[in-house]
């Protein structure tokens, strides 16, 4: 009996406890995010990387900022309009201080954008998004006009990806001097107080930014990479927000009265790609184990089975358990070049077999699907349910999964017979995809560069050319929706889903969740009524 | 003694490059970092740029070349995805590190000698069977649900202790970041090292309880007690001096495997050390960062078993480290 009287008493203490180690820290000026992936430098022209980006877009500003829907908003620029199809003209907006006091003015946007190819020893710079421009005219301190080679439609959107940097700070400086806070002066929405690599990035709001002022004022990006451990300091309150909560607890996120799940489908489309060569495809044999003479996958009407074959509600459903929403295109509805007449393909095996049988595969095949291991949510598993729906329609499927390292470099060689990826439409619009995905893989004209299945078709290409030089916002659409039509009814790749992106949580935080994936601490905001 | 120094620094010179052959290469077999590394929207020409810029381009042997000569003169190259010298991003990492792995190597000589004496004293008693009982989940248990067990009574359900981090650090003799100066710091330590010692308290305890077994049946001790001499000094001098060889070796060999180990609790307790930097630059295929670290570790253990060796021969006079072999 003493013991457990004991017991109890430790027990109230230890609530005691736990009430005062939670107090400290949680002050309502102060937001602390845990965040997945490592942030390897703060100098925002060194590394075209996602988490890498997500800080600088604290720090630095833009001309052209994206809203959550991906659409293209005011940033440093005020308005942009096209003087003729191959010229940008953008007004700048007066009276912006870098957080070192100085004024921003078209000096220093220029030096930013020339500032982009010069960073060395760097394994992937943002030059897509600058090499197009052949001079840049400074009419006057806030009106630039860019100039491009041939009809230039995507120039804001181009823009939207290029921080700019002081040129007073940043001339001569190198990417130690920004990782070391000497050089990381920006005119954002924060100030770089500390980056600790690998460990945390503290920020502090910076009161003279030109638009509405974050709601708070510190904020600390903790990286924790293991999902668990990221799920454990939230539950436990060491930090205030997560991004990608682990799909095993999203029910215990839905349910708990204390935390709040965000989520908002993504930019990011998961897809196959079929092999286009002609050869004896690697990976499909005929059901005796013998090679085919001759690569199936080049039939229409296999693809099309295979399309059939698979059930995308369901994958939708159970294996991303309702975070996802099934695809028949490239591009979600929110972005520029969607197309509301391609519907996902619908769930039909015994189409699907009868479509084999007209092939000349009435037993099918055998094939081994290759795919990312950790990349994308639940990658493997959707890459497994897919095996077993085509095994289910005499496709007798194997599995073969890989870190993104490896499996992305044999797959960009053609090593593979069908295998899983996906894309995210970083420019908001269905060119990025059409464009890298889609066209015919050209090494000097840089189109097809992910066109990993080697699908070519010259209409497609001609519509996509033509497209992407179309200044014309109303003509452009159109034609990437043509473009994205003839190449869904070929089944140049074969889309899944779009998966969503998460958030979550704690009671008193509310996310405003976005297309593009980024954890921004200005979308984040106190809410009243029951915190805690 | 010289000599015997002087042999074995030879020795790990030829081990150090051996492994950097084998590292370099075997990172080069898995792929292209670019693949990985470059952002998809760039083209073919885009990727070439970074190949040349990162010096990918060249024959292997012209990279590995190249690696050594900047190695003979301390620079490892740059990370691929840092911009910073991989040397230096491993020695910044590097405190945390070892503290981690000295804290746990503490806990467990500091828990496990005592335990395991007492277990091998007192085989029969409660305690000891106790003891022995608990020794089998220290070895059994697999250090990444341990952790987050110890996450979530301490962090989540007590709120005790914070759940991941180093905390605030400071600085010893003005060098060196440490976190077990200040309280906050302390409380982020506790349960990242009592993870990793876990297993070594298991261990010691088994180790010294044996060892203690043994010695507790030697004639020298049963002399030792026929003179009249206390309980104490017969446990304290005799038995333990005795049975401390093996468990030198023991923790010598074990810190190395701590530092080596330690990749599981950063991760699961985002302890900023450089077994995370470690597994964080193989996903990347970051090879400058991965062939520094592994001759830094390769390294550090060298220099554990030279000053284990060392140490043995200040508690067995009858070991001569100039007669060593090897």
């Amino acid at each position: 009996m003493r013991k457990l009287v004991f017991l109890a008493r430790l027990a109230a203490a230890a609530a005691v406890a736990s009430a005062l180690a939670l107090a400290p820290g949680a002050s309502a000026d102060e937001l602390r995010i845990a965040v997945a992936a490592d942030v390897t430098s703060i100098d925002p022209h060194f590394y075209n990387l996602f988490p890498n980006n997500n800080i600088a877009e604290h720090i630095f500003d833009k001309l052209v900022q994206m809203d959550p829907d991906s659409h293209m908003i005011p940033g440093l620029a005020t308005s942009w309009k096209t003087i003729d199809d191959k010229t940008w003209e953008f007004k700048l907006r007066k009276g912006v201080k870098f957080t070192d006091g100085g004024e921003l003015t078209a000096d220093d946007v220029v030096f930013s954008i020339n500032r982009v190819p010069t960073v060395p020893n760097s394994p992937g710079l943002f030059t897509p998004y600058t090499k197009a421009i052949q001079k840049i005219d400074v009419v006057d301190p806030y009106t630039l006009r860019i100039h491009y080679a041939v009809p230039y439609p995507l120039a804001p959107n181009d823009l939207s990806t290029i921080y700019i940097v002081s040129k007073k700070v940043a001339t001569g400086a190198t990417t130690e001097d920004f990782n070391s806070g000497k050089a990381a002066i920006g005119s954002g929405r924060y100030k770089l107080v500390r980056y600790v690599n690998g460990d945390r990035i503290e920020l502090v709001r910076n009161d003279n930014y030109w638009g509405d002022k974050p709601p708070y004022e510190k904020v600390t990006f903790k990286i924790i990479k293991n999902e668990a451990a990221r799920m454990a300091a939230l539950l436990s309150g060491d930090v205030d927000a997560i991004e990608q909560p682990p799909t095993a607890d999203l029910a215990r996120l839905k349910s708990d009265p204390k935390f709040t799940l965000t989520s908002k489908i993504s930019h990011r489309v998961i897809y196959f790609n079929f092999d286009y060569l002609e050869r004896s495809s690697p990976f499909i044999t005929a059901k005796d184990g013998k090679p085919l003479d001759k690569n199936p996958l080049l039939d229409l009407r296999v693809r099309r089975a295979i399309s059939k074959a698979i059930n995308r509600p369901a994958i939708a459903e159970r294996v991303m358990e309702g975070q996802a929403i099934p695809s028949g295109q490239l591009v979600s509805d929110k972005l520029f070049g969607f197309n509301p007449a391609l519907k996902p393909e619908v769930y039909d095996p015994e189409g699907a077999k009868k479509l084999l049988a007209e092939a000349g595969y009435p037993n099918g095949f055998n094939l081994t699907i290759h795919g990312p291991a950790g990349r994308y949510v639940n990658d493997e598993k959707i890459v497994q349910a897919v095996a077993q729906m085509l095994s289910r329609v005499g496709i007798t499927s194997k599995v073969e999964t890989a870190p993104m390292g490896p499996y992305s470099a044999r797959a960009s060689k053609q090593e593979f017979s069908f295998d899983m990826v996906g894309w995210g439409a970083s420019t908001g619009e269905a060119s990025s995809p059409l464009r890298s995905l889609i066209a015919t893989y050209n090494r000097d004209t840089g189109m097809g560069a992910v066109n990993w299945g080697r699908y070519s078709n010259p209409k497609v290409d001609y519509l996509i050319q033509q497209a992407i030089q179309q200044v014309d916002d109303e003509n452009r659409l159109i034609m990437l929706q043509r473009a994205t039509e003839f190449a869904m009814a070929d089944l140049a790749i074969m889309p899944i889903h779009f998966q969503f992106t998460m958030w979550a949580t704690k009671k008193g935080v509310q996310y405003t969740p976005r297309t593009d994936e980024y954890t921004l601490a200005f979308q984040f905001r106190p809410v009243k009524g029951n915190p805690g | 003694m010289l000599v015997y120094i002087i042999r074995r620094s030879t020795q790990s010179v030829v081990v150090l490059f051996v492994m950097s052959l084998l590292v370099f290469v075997g990172v080069y077999a898995i792929g292209n970092p670019i693949d990985l590394l470059i952002n998809p929207q760039a083209d073919q020409i885009e990727r070439e740029h970074a190949i040349a810029a990162l010096g990918l381009d060249k024959p292997l042997w012209e990279q590995y070349f190249v690696f050594l000569r900047g190695a003979l003169t301390g620079d490892f190259g740059k990370s691929f995805v840092h911009a910073t010298s991989a040397l230096g991003l491993i020695l910044e990492r590097m405190p945390a590190t070892l503290e981690l792995a000295i804290a746990a190597m503490l806990i467990a000589v500091v828990l496990g000698i005592p335990l395991g004496l007492w277990a091998g004293l007192k085989p029969k008693g409660v305690a000891g069977r106790t003891i022995m009982a608990g020794s089998i989940l220290g070895f059994s248990l697999p250090t990444f649900w341990v952790g987050l067990m110890l996450i979530m009574v301490f962090s989540v359900m007590l709120g005790w202790l914070p759940s991941n981090g180093r905390g605030p650090t400071t600085l010893l003799l003005g060098l060196i970041p440490v976190s077990f100066l200040t309280w906050e710091g302390l409380s982020h330590l506790i349960m990242p090292a009592t993870n990793l010692a876990l297993f070594n308290i298991a261990l010691l305890i088994r180790l010294t309880r044996s060892g203690a077994h043994e010695a507790l049946m030697q004639d020298y001790v049963k002399f030792a007690r026929a003179k009249g001499l206390s309980n104490r000094r017969v446990i304290g001098v005799h038995v333990l001096r005795n049975i401390l060889i093996p468990i030198v070796t023991v923790v010598g060999l074990q810190f190395g495997a701590l530092i080596g180990f330690a990749i599981v609790t950063e991760s699961v307790f985002a302890w900023p050390g450089m077994g995370k930097l470690l597994i964080d630059s193989i996903n990347l295929l970051d090879r400058p960062v991965i062939v520094a670290y592994l001759l830094v570790i390769v390294t550090l253990v060298i220099l554990i078993n030279l000053a284990v060796d060392v140490l043995y021969s200040a508690l067995d006079p009858r070991v001569r480290l100039s007669e060593a072999k090897g």
